[in-house]
């Protein structure tokens, strides 16, 4: 049995927790168990790098110190700003003695920065895109996702050394491999208005409103997230979004591990798919979105 | 041609925990990101999902950036509308960190007061998360949310946005994603500690977000 450190984050522990759910049921029936992270800490977000740039270093290190002491080689992070910041200072510690040292000093606790963090993808591709492949029961032939990556998947690209920023392929791969076929399109890498969904609303609900659009226009009938703030803006905002420019996008978003694990025969209840706000009726197919093509053009 | 992102990221904290002086830090923060290197193309604001509201467009704040005028930089509305989504820093061909500069200029301008008023509710919700995390190690969604209504509210007097998510609170108790009390870490004394290593006036931010109001005028 293959075993990760895990960090949850506030959000799966919060209004998220489906994603929690969700990952947490697609990983058991591929033998993948999560042992979560000691009495971690906040990464401290967009607020820390926003008005302390210390505590932004500080914040994450406290985590990457508590992988270290309980001996995690991998630590997987489901929430792409949560493995950004982690990332980030991992690497920012490396090759940086006299920055560890100061580090150490303010977390009381020694700190390497050695931990490799994971995203969602990632912990599919450690497990075998050929061994997921090989455990679908339920193949997906009536999924034409959108996948969208967001921000802080790829971003920024030379700290995090994952697929392609401009036009990441690495979702889509593990989709092909599940029987579902995947629509190219133009917001993939777009933002969606990410931790302003309280302060900016109004911004929030543009870009969400033109991811929802462009996914729909291209025949997609579901969007394929892996990131929680992604999933709050373009599912739980949804009505919000419909209300404000007149009209009925009715997209389905999934989590990535939604998608697995429906493909590996996982009840649907199960992987928390019912919590979303957005949701089909249970045996109903995705319809495609090119009925609705027409109307937002 | 110097690397930055990672590179530039460690020399903001390496600079600024050395020099303890607050203007020479800043300085050599900027430095560290070669703001000179920018040749104004232009792409960074090309790609910013935001700039359609901004003041000054991503480049602009650059070249105000280049040309000294950090004071304007900072009492922008722009730096407070960027979402750091990071699409500038990775398209720049010249590798400026364009949303590491964004973050100095926010750091200084709450700590200047600079925030201009319509832009405000950023700040606050910031300082309201941190604040969240200060106490409890991890956000309690409902408390923070809270919290940013009531500052939020304090600021402008928006009785619609006081009360707009109000009908949100029972389709997430419906879902079981409603959690009056959140989590909190066990070492929380920790935490505290962290926190007044990282920022020693972390107690009077609350105090400080409201006062800020004061501060916006002489922003504009």
């Amino acid at each position: 049995m293959m075993e990760f450190g895990y960090y949850p984050g506030c959000a799966l522990h919060g209004s998220s927790n489906d994603y929690e759910q969700s990952v947490q049921a697609c990983l058991k029936p591929l033998g993948v168990g999560l042992k979560e992270l000691d009495d971690w800490l906040c990464c401290g977000a967009t607020a820390a790098h926003t008005l302390n740039h210390m505590l932004a270093v500080s914040l994450p290190a406290r985590n990457l110190a508590l992988a270290e002491r309980d001996g995690f080689a991998d630590v997987f992070a489901p929430c792409p700003m949560c493995s950004m910041e982690l990332i980030k200072v991992n690497r920012a510690l490396d090759g940086n003695p006299e920055l560890r040292k100061r580090v150490s000093e303010i977390v009381e606790l020694p700190v390497e920065g050695k931990t490799q963090i994971l995203n969602l993808i990632q912990v599919f591709q450690k497990i075998g895109v050929d061994q997921i492949r090989a455990a679908v029961k339920k193949p997906l032939s009536h999924v034409k996702a959108a996948c969208y990556y967001g921000c802080l998947l790829t971003r920024p690209p030379d700290t995090l050394q994952f697929d392609d920023p401009e036009h990441p392929r690495s979702m889509e791969t593990v989709l092909e491999a599940l029987g579902a076929s995947t629509v190219a399109w133009n917001y993939a890498t777009e933002c969606c208005g990410a931790g302003l969904t309280m302060a900016r609303e109004e911004l929030v609900c543009e870009l969400s409103h033109r991811i929802l659009t462009n996914a729909a226009a291209h025949g997609a009938n579901c969007l394929v997230v892996a990131c929680p703030m992604c999933h709050t803006n373009l599912d739980m905002k949804q009505a919000d979004i419909d209300r404000r420019y007149g009209v009925h996008h009715d997209m389905v978003v999934y989590y990535l591990s939604d998608l697995v694990g429906m493909a590996l025969g996982v009840d649907e209840t199960e992987l928390g798919v019912n919590k979303h706000f957005v949701v089909r009726q249970a045996g109903q197919p995705l319809e495609s979105g090119a009925t609705q093509t027409a109307e937002m053009q | 041609m110097p690397r930055l992102g990672v590179q530039a990221f460690s020399a903001i904290e390496r600079q600024s925990w050395i020099t303890m002086d607050h203007e020479e830090s800043m300085g050599s923060a900027f430095a560290a990101t070669s703001v000179e290197n920018c040749y104004q193309c232009g792409k960074c604001t090309a790609g910013c999902p935001a700039s359609d509201e901004m003041d000054f467009m991503p480049n602009q704040i650059l070249r105000l950036v280049q040309t000294d005028d950090v004071d304007r930089a900072m009492r922008s509305r722009a730096i407070w509308l960027c979402v750091s989504c990071l699409t500038c820093t990775t398209r720049c061909p010249q590798s400026v960190d364009c949303a590491g500069v964004m973050d100095v200029l926010r750091e200084m301008a709450a700590e200047q007061k600079t925030v201009p008023a319509d832009v405000q509710r950023v700040l606050v919700f910031q300082r309201a998360f941190l604040d969240n995390i200060r106490r409890h190690g991890r956000t309690n969604e409902v408390e923070l949310i809270m919290q940013f209504k009531t500052l939020g509210f304090l600021k402008d007097r928006n009785i619609r946005l006081l009360m707009k998510d109000a009908l949100l609170a029972p389709k997430l108790m419906q879902r079981g994603k409603f959690h009056l009390r959140g989590e909190s870490v066990r070492d929380r004394a920790v935490v505290r500690r962290i926190f007044d290593r990282c920022m020693p006036n972390a107690g009077k931010a609350r105090m400080a977000a409201a006062d800020e109001g004061s501060g916006s005028e002489e922003a504009v």
